[in-house]
């Protein structure tokens, strides 16, 4: 039930408006009161005059994964009004610009209307047009704040820090939120059956997205050559990155650049520029979204078989082809887990949130370039571009990048002779040299057959020496990726095991689950290869349900094509209509199967 | 047998250069190339080049796509790390190399196919991007590696080994520089190493994308009667336009100055450039006047060689993303990292 510091609201625009700082504003309201918050941008693919989305979550035990009842609606998109007021809840609420009057078409009996002239209000505070369509928004920041009990004093501490250097707008700012508080103050009955009260449940936290908190692990991992063509959801690492570097990586002295971001004129030439650096010795990286993953293929192969460290972020999006760009999915598992043709077999990481994209971020590098490999961080569009409560980044002073083995001249004179691929570590990697450092490390890197000392070989068993070491270093890497995290119920009749941005929702969905009889243990994959514990997991339950968001199962697919675990073990629970998921969806999707189990049980003793 | 007992005269490609390294030392594996390839004649300019530049062979970065010309970086110093990458993509590796490393000495060994057809756009934009590098076209006019298809530097009217006939017009790499604004552009001749050598020298000191076509036939699929870009045709049809003189910049300029048929283009390392026999009505730092000259001359059957354009002003990758004159791919960690500090500070904006 819906109640103080639980419940969610939805805020219908047209893009293009200006509702973004608005929306931004009221998130960040909301989470500076100390109260659990989450806010997901639905946005069209589109620059300017189609509908968009934002909705907001309040809700004080902290789960903040996508809910889909709305107890208010912020309707402000005349297009979409019909759709809008049929998403609220019974016993909801509406707030819609009452300039003009609403069709009698559109009124529901079960949910009360709110009307705050706001284009009027707006019409006649302020003069020029592009002003009057941005401060509507902030007017019903400034409603809002009266029906839902928003601090006042920190909006305003808000907009002082937010417009410090631009007072004009600050006064405008004000103007409008003054506008919409007093006209709710003084024409609605703002007792409504939920709100905010301060709380403490955000002290230790941020309010970031998971992409700048990528760029972030980025520049704290050290690196300095980045190489990028322009794909949303992917834009904004680059983005950030760009802006920290700026702040954090000019020369006191020179004012030079540690860095070099390179926009490449494609994905074929970003990954060709990231081996080319990483070949040449650099921590770097490109970011990108499942088409440029796509394009990316022939010289990702190229990557895994010369053995070039490369960080690849992949921030999903819906596909297949363009799909849906400014849409959520997790479909580019397979595409990632075995990018390029013949056998090839990658890394992948899946952090959970802009916190482990911070922490992933690192990670990645040293896993690149401890196995000289590939590695790919996937994230999504929800993680990446959405504004997430997480816990307070926290930096280790004494980290020390893993570069791998890579031989300095000294240790290069040491050895009688230098061979790339030979001998091998106990990671099944061998020492890497650079160009620049001796002519005794000098070899040849290439994509066509090779021996284990860098040669050219088109003899079956020494190009199989060496694609088999390199399966085998695959397998090494389970043991140094990030570790599942393992929740344990006591009595639990079923296992489920999800990845990435689904975790809020299945935790969620655990209490949930457990509320209605329904004991589960939960195992969330972080990464792969998969750790043995993964296969301990699924082996220790006769049911798993694998919940992800595609179409075709592809984690499922994954965990039955890399573990021994059987087929009949792993049940399959997948949304994929690009919104991010919500606990209901993972509730219903079980609780549908075992439902259907139950009767197909029923039917066969009938039968017997 | 007369036994004639020989003067021990040292052979000139065995004395060392300031180095102490003999042109040995610049030589590759032994190439695999067909007999007579033009080009194994461009690997030997190359050696001779570096040979004579007195290069560190271990500050040498040679990278290549896939192709006959492509495989050519086994063929030449042993003692520089190479990267034998994929088709048309030896540009953008290139670029990530000379943007971790600065300090390297980057050159990429193409073909006409791997350069005009699947890594066009790749050619273009490392070449906007002014990448300090040597890329050098091995220009045969057709696909030597997957045996004799036409590339698309095949000519109009050219005909292929089974007597087919082009019909789609060229893309001329140097035109096609000329146009995207490079900095340095060369045409020469794998049958002509003292001019390749030359060219090379110029182009290995140009701070920035310096493109060299080299005309380097094929006798295996292209090199028969019908064919212009056979040893034959291009003898026969080459005009040097203008004679290419490299010296270091440890040498003096001696040469006397002939008013208007030379000229001397000092380069950012020093050395300098002297082009003699300069045609009248030709500039090498006029853009538009070397487009037009060049395509007139082309239109008549002419293959134009030489040093044919150059621009010294232009600033390369480095300097238009300003970065620090330093080797990116080791600086020190503690100047990479803001610490926590930075961090906890950072993240004020995010409460
Ligand atoms: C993606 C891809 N497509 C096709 C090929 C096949 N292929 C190898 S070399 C080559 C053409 C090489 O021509 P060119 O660059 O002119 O080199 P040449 O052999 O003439 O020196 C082709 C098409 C390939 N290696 N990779
Ligand atoms: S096929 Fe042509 S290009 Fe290839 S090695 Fe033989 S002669 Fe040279
Ligand atoms: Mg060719």
């Amino acid at each position: 039930m819906s109640g103080i510091n639980n419940f969610a609201f939805k805020l219908a625009n047209v893009n293009g408006t200006g509702s973004a700082s608005a929306n931004g504003l009221l998130m960040q309201a909301i989470f500076r009161m100390g109260i659990p918050v989450s806010g997901k941008n639905l946005f069209p693919s589109n620059i300017q005059g189609l509908p968009t989305w934002y909705e907001v979550r309040v809700n004080g035990e902290g789960h903040t994964a996508r809910t889909p009842d709305f107890d208010l609606m912020v309707a402000m998109n005349a297009e979409t009004y019909g759709r809008d007021i049929a998403e609220v809840v019974p016993g909801g609420y509406v707030l819609y610009d009452s300039t003009w009057p609403l069709d009698a078409q559109l009124k529901r009996a079960d949910v009360t209307l709110l009307g705050v002239p706001f284009a009027r209000l707006c019409t006649e505070h302020f003069a020029e047009s592009r002003e009057r369509i941005l401060m509507k928004n902030i007017v019903y920041v400034g409603t809002l704040a009266a029906l839902l009990d928003i601090d006042m004093a920190t909006v305003h501490q808000m907009l002082e820090e937010k417009f410090e250097r631009k007072p004009r707008l600050k006064d405008s700012n004000r103007k409008a939120i003054e506008l919409g508080y007093r006209y709710a103050r003084e024409h609605l009955d703002c007792e409504l059956p939920f709100g905010l009260k301060a709380m403490d449940a955000t002290a230790d936290k941020i309010l970031i997205d998971g992409n700048t908190a990528t760029a972030l692990g980025c520049l704290y991992a050290g690196a300095t050559v980045a190489a990028w063509y322009p794909i949303t959801p992917a834009t904004s690492v680059m983005d950030a990155f760009k802006s920290l570097c700026q702040r954090f990586r000019r020369d006191p002295v020179t004012g030079k650049n540690r860095y070099a971001i390179l926009q490449a004129e494609d994905e074929l030439a970003a990954i060709g520029m990231v081996l080319g650096a990483a070949w040449a010795g650099a921590r770097t990286f490109t970011s990108t979204a499942g088409p440029g993953v796509s394009l990316m293929g022939e010289l990702l192969g190229l990557g895994y078989y010369a053995e070039v460290p490369a960080v690849v972020f992949d921030v999903q999006r819906t596909g297949p082809s363009t799909g849906m760009p400014t849409r959520t999915q997790q479909g580019d598992l397979l595409a990632c887990a075995y990018a390029s043709h013949g056998d090839t077999k990658h890394v992948l990481l899946f952090p959970c949130d802009p916190e482990e994209c911070f922490y992933f971020a690192v990670k990645a590098f040293d896993l690149a370039e401890r196995f000289q490999t590939p590695v790919f961080v996937l994230s999504d569009l929800d993680i990446g571009m959405n504004d997430w409560a997480v816990k307070r980044l926290k930096w280790d002073d004494s980290y020390q990048p893993d570069r791998g083995k890579v031989l300095s001249a000294a240790e290069l004179d040491a050895l009688k002779k230098y061979y790339r691929y030979w001998p091998e570590n106990e990671d099944a990697v061998a020492a890497r040299s650079l160009p620049g450092v001796s002519s005794k490390g000098a070899y040849f890197a290439r994509g066509s057959g090779h021996n284990k000392y860098g040669g050219y070989t088109e003899l079956p068993s020494e190009y199989q020496e060496v694609v088999d070491r390199l399966a085998r270093k695959h397998r090494r890497a389970a043991r140094a990726v990030p570790a599942p995290v393992i929740h344990r119920t006591p009595g639990a009749r079923f296992g489920i095991v999800s990845l990435g941005g689904c975790d809020g929702a299945v935790r969620e969905a655990l209490g949930l689950l457990k509320q209605r009889g329904f004991l589960a243990d939960y195992l969330r994959v972080r990464a792969f290869p998969f750790d043995e514990r993964v296969e301990g997991f699924l082996s220790s339950h006769d049911v798993n349900f694998v919940v992800e968001q595609n179409r075709d199962g592809q984690l499922r697919t994954l965990l039955l094509a890399e573990t021994s675990v059987e087929k009949r073990r792993l049940k399959s629970v997948r949304v994929y209509g690009g919104f991010p998921l919500s606990a209901r969806d993972v509730v219903e999707g079980i609780t549908a199967k075992l439902a259907a189990e139950r009767q197909a049980e029923r039917e066969a003793h009938q039968e017997e | 047998m007369p036994s004639i007992k020989k003067p021990p005269v040292a052979h000139p490609s065995l004395q060392p250069n300031t180095l102490g390294l003999s042109l040995r030392d610049y030589e590759g594996a032994m190439s695999t190339l067909c007999a007579g390839c033009g080009h194994d004649s461009v690997t030997a300019a190359l050696v001779r080049t570096f040979f004579e530049l007195n290069v560190a062979p271990h500050m040498v970065a040679k990278l290549s796509g896939i192709g006959c010309s492509s495989k050519t970086p086994t063929y030449f110093l042993t003692g520089a790390h190479g990267f034998n990458s994929a088709h048309g993509r030896m540009p953008a590796l290139a670029s990530g190399a000379a943007a971790a490393n600065r300090d390297l000495t980057i050159v990429g060994i193409s073909g006409d196919g791997d350069s005009l057809s699947i890594g066009l756009g790749q050619l273009c934009h490392a070449l906007r991007r002014n990448v300090r590098m040597l890329y050098l076209i091995e220009n045969n006019g057709v696909y030597g590696l997957t045996k004799g298809q036409f590339s698309a530097s095949s000519d109009v009217g050219s005909r292929s080994k089974k007597g087919e006939k082009n019909l789609q017009r060229p893309i001329d790499p140097v035109l096609l520089g000329l146009s995207l604004g490079a900095s340095f552009i060369a045409r020469g001749f794998s049958g002509d190493k003292q001019q390749l050598v030359a060219l090379l020298k110029a182009a290995l000191s140009h701070r920035g994308f310096a493109l060299v076509d080299v005309l380097s036939p094929c006798v295996t699929f292209n090199d028969h009667e019908g064919s212009t870009k056979s040893y034959k045709h291009t003898r026969a049809h080459r005009l040097t336009v203008v004679e290419t003189d490299f010296v270091p910049p440890a040498q003096e300029v001696t040469a006397q100055q002939e008013p208007g048929t030379t000229l001397s283009v000092t380069l950012h390392d020093g050395s300098t450039v002297r082009l003699s026999r300069v045609p009248e009505d030709y500039d090498p730092r006029d853009r538009s006047k070397v487009f037009s000259w060049l395509e007139a001359h082309q239109h008549r059957g002419e293959i134009p060689t030489g040093l044919l354009f150059l621009d010294e002003a232009h600033g390369d990758m480095h300097q238009m993303a300003s970065t620090v004159e330093r080797r990116l791919h080791d600086l020190p960690f503690e100047e990479l990292c803001p610490g926590s500090a930075a961090l906890e500070a950072f993240q004020k904006d995010y409460h």
